[in-house]
């Protein structure tokens, strides 16, 4: 990598009463790959992607894109999407509006946002669940139009934290199949939070191995 | 440990310190302009440290403690509400058993039935019970009317933690050949006890301040702590004396307080609700028992009701709407009585100040309690203090500051509905807090993730999410302006009555068109709480189309 691109963590540090949960971490993603953070429960991961996200402060490190250090850049700001692992989608608003939401602040006119919007749900197969109340939607659908919303405002990196590990096996091997060639269409780079090295290999071009709050470097998944 | 959640609170506190701090200001300095500085003035003059002590006329708070009448009226208070406590919890728990644990039809109707005298005004319930019962007037015709008010607050609180218990405990227990009078004795009632005891303080607390039910339909012979305090301020004027009773009567609030607080400490059981198990049907004939007792209850709890509306409809041996015409009339120039729509129109105005007042602090104080961290816990207490104390000590503290505080807010409109306000907001924190924190912090995140600066994103999730528990909030914020009688009394000018004030005062005067007309208007009162009770909790936030 001669100019930086994507996505670089250095030394990256939290701490929490005493207890550290991130120590050491040095990461780098490219623009676009698909990196998995695989590890057990407790292991940090997910502390880490909360930190990429900027919804949580490191004490330590750095995070930088593209050359630019974005570590005291609040989340709002970083265009980075995130993923539940429950969809967590808004349960006042409905099916549209949920995927809307990242759109409305762009001053987007209304006409393109609404199309937008439908453009999103014929992307993940849910073509006029627009009006349907959120609480209507099966766990696969919700999964789905969490992803969409994430998706909608065209982040720079998307951030997966065990979505879809609610589900049954079967179901979400088909919709890791369906994010990874969703990603691989649109160009978007991407970290995936899972404990299951299966799930890991399917969608991962690259996987990482976290353990006790540090990251550890696994070759190629596939 | 799990790392993730420790990281989640983390932050959820690191973000809002400086908000949070500021957001509380409001609803601290409403609660310490309207009740730490009446309440410090309160304790001065009741323990003759203001210099008034020795003026003609007062009489110190040594000549108070001394009197045998001031015991008398203390053991009266007590024993009255230690009774209407033990009654309202005994009369109480079969219900809550039926309407919690069995499947019964019309379950949730009979429930919201219980609940409806807890938002009734106490000045409607009094006349209500002068109207139907045969002994009023009498320490039996109190007691009567309190059951009714905290039979359903107990049914509500013990129910809520019976519903969660899993009837499984039972078949163990039975299981291990215990029959299930023994396996009620040893599973049900000391997982229910914390919740017993918590309604248990509630009502007696209630009780021992209760004022405008006591006032009504008490024996004037014995009257209660809160009804000699304002009877001394109000009508000998004996403020001091007053103040002294008033302080009396807080000691023993604050020690049933820590005394409650202490048993529900030492009996608590964790973790006993997980989820909601279903309800049985019922099958037994003890279960078919409980089902009719309830019912009856339920129905004996919509009897005054009913007698209020026949009553103000009753005109001497016929029916007719003359009362409710009489309320309408004109002010007569010749008696210069203030009509009694003046009082509906001098309810709404206040109604209208206090619940914007209490709305606006109460959320502001809930908002700054889910941001703030250390300092949560009292400002939170500080917030919902003015629930522990009694209206009428609240309204004499409010009038003595008026009086012979630094600023002569005498005859000052506003008091009247910021006093209310003070009243109302604890409840509007305690209805709005929980539904906040029941709010994901990682929706706010989500939003943030999506572009959504901070107070947006707030403003986008939280906000609507809270919107539905505001509007109730505001209904019952509402409801206490409109019905509030003990502090209102010592605050209110003359010529402007509120409604439950008119209501006495027509009480006061003899004759069936005045006992009409208070009727026909306490009828208007309950039907304005509830239409504006039931508006109330129709707010919803509009579910997002237009995207």
């Amino acid at each position: 990598m001669s100019t930086e691109s994507g996505l670089i963590i250095s030394g990256a540090r939290l701490d929490y009463d005493g207890t550290t949960l991130l120590r050491d971490v040095d990461l780098a993603v490219a623009s676009p790959e698909i990196v998995a953070l695989l590890g057990p429960s407790g292991s940090g991961k997910s502390t880490l992607l909360r930190c990429i996200a900027g919804v949580q402060p490191l004490d330590a490190g750095t995070i930088r894109w593209n050359g630019v250090d974005i570590t005291h850049t609040p989340a709002h700001l970083r265009s980075f999407g995130l993923v539940f692992q429950d969809a967590l989608l808004f349960p006042h608003l409905n099916t549209g509006a949920n995927i809307a939401y990242g759109l409305r602040r762009s001053r987007m006119p209304r006409e393109q946002i609404t199309a937008r919007v439908h453009e999103l749900l014929d992307l993940i197969g849910l073509g006029g669940f627009g009006d349907r109340d959120v609480a209507t939607l099966s766990g696969g659908e919700a999964g789905r139009v969490a992803l969409a919303r994430a998706l909608a405002p065209r982040p720079r990196l998307l951030l997966l934290d065990e979505p879809f590990a609610a589900l049954d096996r079967e179901l979400r091997d088909r919709l890791v199949e369906e994010v990874r060639e969703l990603l691989h269409t649109l160009g978007t780079p991407a970290i995936h939070v899972t404990h299951d090295r299966q799930e890991a290999d399917r969608i991962a071009d690259r996987i990482v191995r976290v353990a006790d709050g540090t990251l550890r470097p696994e070759g190629h998944g596939e | 440990m799990d790392a993730d959640r420790v990281a989640v609170s983390r932050t959820r506190g690191m973000r809002g310190v400086r908000p949070g701090a500021l957001l509380a200001i409001g609803p601290l300095a409403l609660v310490a302009i309207l009740l730490v500085i009446p309440l410090t003035t309160l304790l001065l003059i009741g323990l003759g440290l203001d210099g008034t002590e020795g003026l003609e006329g007062t009489e110190g708070p040594i000549a108070v403690l001394g009197s045998p009448s001031t015991w008398r009226v203390l053991a009266y208070t007590i024993g009255q509400a230690a009774v209407s406590t033990v009654a309202s919890i005994a009369l109480a728990l079969p219900a809550a058993y039926a309407l919690h644990r069995l499947r019964i039809p019309g379950r949730r109707a009979l429930l919201a039935l219980v609940t409806v005298p807890f938002v009734l005004p106490t000045v409607v319930v009094g006349l209500a019970f002068r109207e139907i019962l045969p002994f009023a007037g009498t320490t039996a015709a109190i007691i009567v009317a309190h059951v009714f008010f905290n039979v359903g607050l107990v049914i509500r609180v013990v129910g809520g933690v019976w519903s969660g218990l899993d009837p499984r405990y039972l078949d163990v227990s039975a299981s291990l050949g215990r029959p299930p009078w023994r396996g009620f004795v040893e599973i049900t009632w000391p997982m229910l006890r914390p919740a017993i005891l918590a309604s248990a303080a509630l009502v007696f607390l209630f009780t021992f301040t209760s004022f405008g039910v006591v006032l009504i339909v008490g024996d004037p012979a014995w009257p209660t702590i809160e009804v000699e305090i304002y009877r001394l301020a109000v009508q000998s004027l004996a403020l001091d004396a007053a103040a002294t009773l008033a302080i009396i009567q807080l000691i023993v609030v604050v020690s049933a307080l820590v005394v409650s607080a202490s048993l529900q400490r030492r009996t608590s059981i964790a973790g006993v609700v997980t989820h909601e198990p279903p309800r049985s049907p019922v099958r037994s004939p003890a279960d078919r028992l409980i089902t009719g007792y309830t019912v009856a209850l339920v129905t004996a709890i919509c009897l005054p009701l009913i007698a209020l509306l026949l009553g103000s409809l009753r005109v001497g041996s016929r029916w007719g709407l003359d009362y409710y015409a009489e309320v309408f009339s004109p002010t007569d120039p010749t008696t210069r009585a203030t009509p009694a729509w003046e009082a509906l129109l001098t309810s709404a105005r206040y109604a209208i100040v206090a619940t914007a007042i209490a709305v606006t602090l109460g959320v502001l104080g809930a908002i700054a309690v889910t941001f703030l961290r250390r300092s949560a816990g009292w400002v939170d207490t500080a917030i919902t203090a003015p629930l522990g104390v009694s209206a009428v000590s609240l309204g004499l503290g409010l009038l003595l500051f008026s009086l012979r505080g630094p600023l002569d807010m005498r005859g000052w409109w506003l008091l009247v509905p910021l006093g209310q306000a003070l009243v109302a907001m604890p409840i509007v924190l305690r209805v709005v807090l929980p539904v906040l924190r029941s709010v994901d912090p990682r929706l706010r995140d989500v939003a943030a993730t999506l572009g959504a600066r901070p107070a947006r994103a707030w403003l986008t999730v939280d906000g609507p999410l809270a919107l539905r528990a505001t509007g109730v909030a505001a209904g019952l914020a509402a409801a206490v302006s409109l019905g509030e009688f003990g502090a209102t009394a010592f605050l209110i000018r003359a010529d402007t009555p509120t409604v439950p004030i008119q209501i006495v005062r027509l009480l006061g005067r003899p004759g069936e068109a005045n006992l009409g007309q208070a009727l026909a208007l306490a009828v208007i009162l309950v039907v304005v709480t509830a239409v504006i009770i039931g508006l109330a909790e129709r707010a919803r936030p509009a579910r997002g189309g237009g995207w």
